[in-house]
């Protein structure tokens, strides 16, 4: 193949949903042979679904698909994968009781006498396709016991074993530590030089800058603009993605923590598959600091989230608030005690996605008082309130009436923040708040956990998204394994000595880490 | 009560045990297969009373017990895939499917017998002995003193009970359908993701669970009951979902749990043979040990329905 041909090009493509909401707009889209393409924007830009037209998960309105010079009518990923285009999914399309080996050959398993699968041969498929593209997996272990990085090595092992030639990557990085990014883009630029071509969906204006060649902006469903990966500077392509400029940094005074609000001593919680998930965990959160929690995905940060807001029951220990026990308290009680929660899954423990933003936004507090006269509502008071809180937050949105379903992911997050950040609460748990959503809604979220920590409330933050944790927290807790791995609290901290604690390469020492508790 | 406890230890109650386990057991791994594409089988007393009934119909029409098998198992598929039409195409909630498969099994049957011989709520006169599914003799095991008496003898279905778990096992760990099945009740998505039809999948499980859940019905008219009637089933498909929970969907599991069921049937009919015991209290003990499974289903059921939603949200 020529060098510098056009492997996919997508021609004036639409999207128009039944519900008349438009997700692509006459887009142009084209990939060069071998070379690592990026596809930027905005959460709601459109890159989604032009991706997903493209492995043939949705059907285009309008436009061609050229696929090595042919035109191609993708009506399923079979299509897609027949035609060389692979896809690695955000969230990863792998089932977790399977073996790497039978999650790689699933939909095309070697037979041996016609009947049975042939699982040596799967294994040792998977072994070759491994050691050709330096892709270090372990064939026989089951998915459910694997780490994040090297799931996502299987899937790329399972789009280049059917066959690919044009690798589509959705967010790769979002669950990978430092050192597997490091890693994977090792790996991504070999399959490059093997004449691989691959598309790169992310959020991470530096990693693009690092990976890539070429880049193509979407906004608003329309592309923008494609550059030669270094004709273009960060704040440029930022400027290009939200049409204007965002500051990255969040500015903070130095915390002055008070009295402790959350107190964690011993805290043990046992999983469904006898995974001891958290381990002897203490920890203090005090009024007016942000207290972050890092870690990979998976060391028990949601199990702590779980237990504090009484959605799990550990087997031991204790979390207080203020000296009353959380522990198996109903959430309203929580809620009175002054606690707020962000939970990460924000379309099931956030939101009810089929009511109003008004009727989200008071769920909390239809019952107080001040909305109620007998059996009624003051529906008045409700309307004052919600708008109130609309504008506070400049949530987008047609109308108070309109079903939260309907908004952009910022836009559903602002509505959580809006209940959640208005309450008074003494104490925030903030799991994942900015996850998924635009540059604006990050930003926005971010400043008002500050101000709210620095007006007093106890904050404590758990995200995936380190630079959020390291760049927010007054003190910083690292998770490994279910335990507390380090504990920093002299801001004086910086990805490299993160990815180590959170890989668990080091720890630190008891005594430091029983610093972290300040009853 | 000593002389209960040394009735338990006969023979005799042993082979009653696994008499009376095969039916249930048939109805579980029916239950196992569509469990593991996910699909909840709740039709599965109404697909064992209706292939009960055709068991014994086709096996009259033909005059031959190993026809009137086939003919149990075929509509026993075709049940399958009907409830499968329903909740897969149609798009019915696949509960009420099965719910309205145990109505068809409750009423229609009765009013299909009336249809096709004229009699009411049992077979009765139409049955004879050429048409019932026969016993075997195991050579040489039948000569080992108390171990033959408990293993030999038994109807052939029965020994193929026994021989469904080891086929179910191979179906499901050894073959591609099984891994299929297995993906796509685990993660539909990574399935279609790699083109693996899940509709087809689903289709094929609940066909297969039909087919089981026929030869269960066989065993019930053809062999244990001796021709049909309407009460005859008498929830061992619902029996057969709290197994099915217990064995933790693997195929010994669902055996083991099986013979559970059928330990406590087997002593209901003992212990209703005792001075004294209330009779109404005894024959509660299958359904009390039903109940207790089925509290360990739900339990099951609910974490993986809060997995589902979670599952559904994140894509």
């Amino acid at each position: 193949m020529e060098q510098n041909e056009l492997v996919v090009q997508m021609k004036g493509i639409s999207k128009i949903y039944p519900n008349g909401v438009a997700a692509n707009r006459d887009v142009n889209f084209s990939v060069k042979a071998g070379e690592i393409h990026a596809l930027i924007g905005e959460n709601g830009a459109g890159k989604s679904t032009l991706m997903k037209i493209l492995f043939g998960l949705e059907r285009p309105t309008g436009g061609e698909i050229i696929v090595n010079g042919e035109p191609v009518h993708f009506s399923s990923p079979t299509d897609a994968i027949e035609k060389g285009i692979g896809m690695v999914h955000q969230h990863f399309m792998l089932v977790p009781s399977l073996t790497v080996a039978e999650n790689i050959v699933l939909g095309m398993a070697p037979r041996k006498s016609g009947l049975f699968i042939d699982y040596k041969q799967a294994v040792d498929l998977t072994k070759e396709y491994a050691e050709q593209f330096n892709l270090h997996v372990e064939p026989t272990a089951r998915v459910a016991d694997i780490a994040a990085g090297m799931k996502q090595k299987v899937e790329i092992l399972k789009a280049l074993v059917r066959g690919a030639r044009v690798l589509i990557l959705d967010e790769p990085t979002a669950i990978l530590t430092t050192q597997e990014t490091v890693g994977l883009f090792r790996e991504l630029k070999e399959l490059k030089a093997k004449g691989f071509t691959i598309i790169f969906i992310s959020h991470k204006l530096n990693e693009i800058k690092e990976l890539t060649d070429r880049i193509t902006i979407m906004r608003g469903g329309k592309t923008v603009g494609v550059y030669e990966t270094d004709s273009i500077t960060e704040q440029e392509i930022s400027g290009l993605m939200v049409g204007r400029d965002v500051i990255l940094t969040v500015e903070k005074d130095q915390s002055e923590p008070k009295e402790v609000v959350l107190q964690v001593e011993d805290l043990n919680f046992v999983n469904e598959w006898d995974k001891r998930v958290l381990d002897g965990v203490t920890f203090s959160v005090r009024s007016g600091e942000i207290v972050g929690i890092a870690g990979v995905e998976g060391n028990g940060q949601r199990e702590l989230v779980d237990v504090l807001f009484s959605l799990k029951l550990p087997e031991k220990g204790s979390a207080t608030v203020g000296g009353k026990s959380l522990i198996g308290l109903p959430q309203a009680m929580i809620r009175e005690l002054g606690v707020s929660y962000i939970p990460e899954d924000r379309m099931t423990f956030g939101i009810a996605d089929i009511a109003t933003i008004e009727e989200n936004m008071i769920s909390d507090r239809f019952n107080q008082k001040r909305f109620n006269r007998g059996p009624l509502f003051k529906m008045n008071e409700l309307h004052k309130e919600t708008d109130q809180l609309i504008v506070d937050y400049s949530v987008l949105c047609k109308s108070r009436s309109q079903e939260v379903g309907m908004l952009s992911g910022g836009n559903i997050q602002k509505v959580v923040v809006a209940r959640e950040f208005s309450s008074d609460p003494i104490l925030i748990i903030a799991d994942q708040p900015t996850r998924g959503i635009d540059v604006g809604a990050t930003e926005m979220i971010r400043k008002r956990l500050v101000e709210l920590s620095r007006a007093g409330a106890a904050v404590l933050l758990v995200s995936a998204d380190l630079n959020e944790v390291m760049e927010l927290s007054d003190s910083l807790i690292v998770f490994y394994e279910g335990k507390i791995a380090g504990y920093f609290d002299d801001g004086q901290w910086d990805d490299i000595m993160m990815g180590e604690y959170m890989l668990g390469l080091k720890r630190q020492s008891d005594e430091e880490i029983a610093r972290a508790s300040y009853a | 009560m000593l002389s209960l406890l040394q009735s338990l230890f006969k023979p005799d109650f042993l082979f009653a045990v696994l008499r009376i386990t095969a039916p249930i057991l048939f109805a579980t791994l029916a239950a196992v297969v569509a469990e593991r594409a996910g699909v909840v089988n709740i039709g599965l007393e109404g697909m064992m009373m209706i292939t009960a009934l055709f068991g014994f119909l086709f096996s009259y029409w033909t005059q031959s017990w190993v026809l009137g098998v086939l003919g149990a198992i075929m509509v026993g598929v075709l049940l399958g895939l009907m409830m499968g039409f329903f909740a897969l195409k149609l798009k019915t909630d696949i509960i009420l499917a099965g719910i309205a498969i145990n109505m068809l099994g409750a009423g229609g049957t009765i009013f299909m017998l009336n249809m096709f011989t004229g009699l009411r709520g049992n077979t009765g006169n139409l049955v004879s002995p050429n048409l019932l599914i026969p016993t075997i003799q195991i050579p040489l095991i039948n000569k080992i003193p108390i171990l033959g008496e408990i293993l030999s003898g038994h109807a052939v279905l029965t020994y193929v009970a026994f021989l469904c778990v080891f086929l179910v096992w191979i179906l499901i760990y050894k073959t591609p359908i099984g891994l299929n099945i297995r993906a796509v009740g685990e993660n539909p998505d990574a399935a279609s993701s790699v083109g693996v039809s899940v509709l087809k999948i689903k289709y094929i499980a609940i066909g297969i669970s039909g087919g089981l859940a026929g030869l269960g019905g066989a065993f019930m008219s053809m062999y244990y009951s001796q021709g049909w009637n309407s009460g005859m089933v008498a929830g061992r498909g619902f029996i057969a979902l709290a197994a099915q929970a217990m064995g933790r969907g693997e195929p010994v599991g669902a055996m083991l749990s099986s013979l559970l069921f059928g330990l406590a049937q087997a002593l209901r009919t003992k212990v209703s043979g005792l001075q004294g015991v209330s009779s109404f209290l005894v024959s509660m003990i299958p359904y009390a040990a039903t109940l207790l499974g089925l509290v360990a289903y739900s339990i099951s059921l609910k974490r993986k329905a809060r997995k589902h939603v979670i599952k559904v949200v994140k894509n």
